[in-house]
């Protein structure tokens, strides 16, 4: 009797769930760009998308950053009900999706357009490559190693705005003096953010790679690398204790509203800046690896799709991926997002100083290094997040210990 | 129409049987099931997705070399220490006020008692809002003239887990308090009488008389905040995300983002399996005591 | 909120004292320190909530608000934003309400058949069943979470409503069957016999005797239930699909998608909103609930 009525139920809620199904061309698309440049950008993809006709973007967003969004993706794909398709950071998060045989071979599309072609650095592309088949669309290049000042916080401590971190570490007392936060920032992987872009800007492209690409523990207990900690143990010194639970977007207004000297945050801290219509050059500036090695990673964000047993969808997935890496999309979407297009071949006039210094060193590719979440195992980088933020939050921490754990970590590191 | 009583037949009893369908399925394939696969997947290398490449005891040698595996299990016993005897005291303080005849008796329970209607997400976010510096008690002290006033334990690697407690404590007490007072209701009025009639003090009476006698309430009450206990992970999600540093972690987050973050299964059944044998550890024995007490009788 | 009647069986405490001896100040000044204690973070969510961002920028958070202001609330009902979608917390509301009904009505069915079973009809292995079950109430969800990611999915109900209603069902089980059970065991035995010999079966008992006197029990359950149900965010983000994300996870994805400035007042309306149900629930009919753990709780 029990059983009619909860089958009774269940039948009823199915129903209703059937009859929202119908349209079977509704692209579902998960992705975590929710503050206020990100979802500007979203809303670029989500529009050109509905405006091919036929096939709808379902705006999927996850609040909470990747840390948040991407376990939420993952066990959504495993339990069989993926979602059309979805944002990742171009890396190995996805590897063992791809190897489990649930992403969509995108191949032929990208044969077809010739992606091999367009997509610079190519490095960028290789992240998407599995067994010699393609498995995403790389959107933008994120760039990491920037260092974004205010201003207007050094000139109300009359102080000349520092070009490099040595300068900038030398302006903190003064800043501290008027009641300012020398440095903006956030928690969890801001703090770890912060740890890799010194690697590579205090201590120089072969120390980075040397530590991340080789896994060489020789290097990592380096001197060099003990340099980069003391520049961490300074960054620690320079934070204000409202640091934790702070979003990277507010740790970004405190420098639009010049309650901060800085923060180094990746390319899309840009997007704040021009949704608060600040001028690159006027009202902030930036100093591309923290004014000392202008090294970039090749970060960026990266669309997969799962693979689907509706053919109308497996249909708009590839519409989509091909609209992603389109001319117009690339420059409407990159623009709002404060990133990089992945085309070297389209005209970026309306980039900011910013971006131009960017692109510029981008070109040269002396500069250029694969972001960290391509070299390591999510694993083995999250070990070294644990470590980075566990340091700046503990000032009793020795920089002695912490590189002892540091190397450690990297010689078992995948 | 009496049924006829066949001893160790399987269809003596069929009906309680049928019924308990859904209980012994429930039983043997999530709590058993799964709890042994969970233990076999533990001894492999598995990455995001269950694979059977054994590595026999490394996901455990490395859980206990990591950090953030050990931070966690201390935290979990302070907090559950803490908790455990902070809302069984204060819940059995305020039950016992309120058994006092006092006015106002509905109003009082109701305001204790509410916070546990609320969500660990809603606790979390209204205490991070409370005990942010900057606009929290302390900016709300600070703005009173004390300008060197600090409490920024939310901030401070060193006490970020108390603030979980206190949270918790203020999510939680409410219930052990209305479990504590059902059972003080239970009491029988001559008890208290003749503790009157042979001069005994109250806190006697509570103490020696009354609390032996509400035995099952404790338990209860001691079951209901244990399995919370283990489980607590929303409330630090909301709360301090685990931070600062890795101040704050507990071992439910660690086992989350082993298994769907950092892709490796394989270490965060590593952490559950241990998180299972502590249970085990401590529920068993217990257990058994209650079994063999209940026998003899 | 409404006083709540007393329970209509009085306290047991200390005779009653005249009025104003000094142990009644004392007991009267530690419960309303204690309510200061409960009551605090309730006024600062709802002050907050009704404040202007300047205003809480400049005072601090337990002034009063100068200048009330409803938009908070309008605003997380209907059209704060989570990347695009911008429709507030309604939709996660209903759906919260879809997820609630048939999860709570079933699994206080399977739990009370538990729970009479467990108590009356006991067979071979039973109290076996039981003492995992209980243990399982003590096992964290979060070591569940990938095995039953694996049985949904072969069920092929996992991102359905089948498949959180399922969920909760299983894990409501544990605590819910306790209580029935010891409900069902402090009933008098008497009861159950005469029926037995007048030729009752299984079910015939169950319904005819036992739901009749088990309101109380029902009660506790329900809302504990309704509570537990409709504040879970583990289980509604990964098991219901995204076509029923319920309330708490759309009040943490709004919470957590701030744009610039964190809005504060829009975040505690989202929050009370989002509390709303089991509050309510529990402002109405909270002395039920004493009353019923009474019955099923405490005698064991």
């Amino acid at each position: 009797m029990r059983y009619n009525t909860a089958l009774a139920i269940l039948a009823t809620s199915t129903f209703l769930l059937t009859v929202n199904n119908t349209k079977a061309a509704d692209l579902e698309v998960t992705h975590w760009w929710t503050a206020g440049g990100e979802a500007a950008a979203a809303k670029v993809l989500a529009d050109s998308f509905d405006k091919l006709g036929g096939d709808k973007w379902v705006d999927g967003a996850i609040a909470g950053s990747g840390s948040t969004a991407t376990p939420i993706i993952i066990s959504r794909i495993l339990g069989g009900n993926p979602m059309g398709a979805t944002q990742l950071n171009t890396g190995r998060d996805a590897e063992d999706l791809v190897k489990a045989g649930l992403m969509a071979d995108l191949t032929e599309i990208a044969e077809k357009e010739g992606w091999a072609d367009i997509i610079r650095p190519s490095k960028l592309f290789d992240a998407c490559k599995y067994e010699g088949k393609i498995y995403c669309v790389p959107v933008n290049i994120h760039t990491e190693q920037w260092m974004w000042l205010s201003p207007a916080a050094f000139k109300a401590a009359d102080l000349p705005a520092p070009t490099n971190w040595q300068e900038f570490v030398a302006t903190a007392p003064k800043l501290k003096e008027k009641g300012l936060i020398p440095l903006a920032t956030g928690d969890a992987w801001q703090v770890f953010l912060t740890f890799n872009v010194m690697i590579s800007s205090i201590g120089g492209k072969d120390l980075y790679l040397k530590v991340y690409r080789d896994k060489d523990a020789a290097a990592a207990a380096s001197p060099e690398m003990k340099a980069v900690f003391e520049a961490f143990a300074q960054a620690r010194e320079l934070a204000d204790s409202g640091y934790v639970g702070r979003s990277w977007n507010e740790a970004t207004n405190l420098v639009i509203s010049g309650k901060a000297g800085g923060q180094i945050m990746g390319d899309w801290a840009q997007g704040e800046f021009s949704v608060a219509g600040k001028v690159a050059g006027k009202d902030y500036d930036c100093l591309l690896g923290l004014g000392n090695h202008p090294v970039l990673h090749t970060g960026g964000d990266a669309f997969y799709f799962p693979k689907n047993q509706n053919p109308e969808i497996t249909k708009a997935q590839l519409k989509l991926a091909s609209l992603l890496i389109s001319k117009e999309t690339q420059v409407a979407f990159n623009l709002a997002k404060g990133s990089l297009p992945v085309r070297g071949d389209v005209d970026l006039a309306t980039a900011n100083t910013c971006m131009k210094k960017g692109i510029e060193a981008l070109n040269k590719l002396d500069n250029v290094a694969p972001g960290a979440g391509q070299l390591l195992a999510p694993d083995s980088g999250l070990e070294i997040e644990d470590l980075s933020k566990e340091f700046f939050a503990d000032k009793n921490m020795t920089v002695e210990d912490a590189q002892a754990r540091f190397v450690s970590i990297i010689e078992r590191a995948q | 129409m009496s049924e006829t009583v066949r001893p160790n037949s399987l269809f003596k009893n069929l009906n309680a049987k049928v019924a308990a369908i859904p209980m012994i399925a429930t039983v043997l394939i999530v709590f058993i099931g799964c709890t042994l696969w969970t233990a076999l997947i533990s001894f492999t290398s598995s990455r995001t997705l269950p694979e059977l490449t054994f590595v026999g005891f490394d996901q455990y040698a490395r859980l206990f070399n990591t950090p953030r595996w050990n931070i966690s299990a201390i935290n979990l016993g302070i907090f559950g220490v803490f908790t455990l005897v902070f809302s069984t005291v204060i819940g059995f303080v305020l039950a016992a006020l309120l058994d006092q005849k006092i006015r106002f008796e509905g109003a009082f329970r109701t305001i204790f008692l509410y916070p546990y209607a609320l969500s660990f997400i809603v606790t979390g976010l209204v205490w991070q809002w409370i005990l942010t510096p900057t606009y929290g008690i302390q900016r709300v002290v600070r703005d009173l003239g004390f300008e060197t006033f600090t409490f920024s334990i939310l901030n401070d690697q060193r006490f970020a887990i108390y603030a979980i407690v206190i949270a918790g404590l203020w999510q939680g007490t409410g219930l052990v308090m209305a479990l504590m007072l059902a059972g003080l209701r239970g009491i029988d009025e001559d008890i208290w009488k003749a503790s009157r009639v042979d001069g005994i003090p109250v806190w006697k009476t509570y103490l020696f008389i009354v609390i032996p006698m509400m035995r099952p309430v404790f338990i209860t009450t001691i079951v209901l905040i244990s399995t919370g206990i283990v489980r607590v992970y929303d409330l630090v999600v909301a709360l301090t995300g685990g931070g600062p540093g890795n101040a704050s972690e507990v071992p439910a987050k660690y086992v989350y983002e082993f298994m769907f973050r950092r892709a490796n299964l394989g270490q965060g059944l590593a952490a559950s399996t241990i998180m299972l044998t502590t249970v085990l550890i401590i529920v068993i024995p217990w257990a058994l005591m209650e079994y063999r007490g209940e026998k003899r009788k | 909120m409404t006083a709540i009647t007393p329970l209509s069986t009085g306290p047991h405490g200390k005779r009653p004292a005249r009025i104003f001896t000094p142990a009644r100040i004392m007991i009267y000044s530690v419960l309303l320190v204690a309510a200061l204690y409960y009551i605090l973070p309730l006024y600062v969510m709802i002050i907050t909530s009704l404040k202007g961002m300047p205003e809480i920028r400049l005072g601090n958070i337990f002034s009063p608000p100068v200048e009330i202001t409803f938009q908070p609330w309008s605003t997380a009902w209907s059209s704060a934003c989570t990347g695009l979608y911008c429709e507030g917390l309604k939709v996660g509301f209903w759906n919260s309400v879809q997820i609630l009904i048939p999860s709570v009505i079933i699994s206080i069915l399977i739990a009370s058949v538990n729970g009479y079973a467990l108590a009356n009809w006991r067979f071979k292995g039973s109290e076996i069943f039981f003492s995992i079950l209980l243990f399982g109430a003590f096992i964290p969800y979060q070591v569940m979470l990938y095995p039953l990611v694996i049985i949904t999915r072969e069920l092929g109900i996992f991102g359905t409503l089948p498949g959180i209603i399922m969920i909760h069902t299983i894990f409501g089980m544990p605590i819910l069957t306790l209580l029935f059970r010891n409900y069902f065991a402090s009933l008098p035995t008497e009861l159950f016999k005469a029926a037995r010999v007048d030729g009752a079966g299984f079910w015939q008992i169950f319904f005819q005797i036992m739901l009749p006197l088990s309101l109380p029990i029902f009660v506790v359950a329900i809302i504990m239930q309704v509570t537990g149900i409709w504040n879970d965010f583990l289980f509604g983000v990964i098991f219901a699909g995204s076509k029923n994300v319920p309330m708490t996870v759309q009040l943490n994805n709004i919470v957590n998608s701030t744009q610039g400035v964190k809005e504060y007042n829009v975040n505690m309306a989202a929050t009370i909103l989002t509390g709303a149900v089991p509050l309510l629930v529990y402002f109405f009919s909270g002395k039920y609930f004493v009353r019923g753990i009474a019955a099923g709780a405490v005698k064991g």
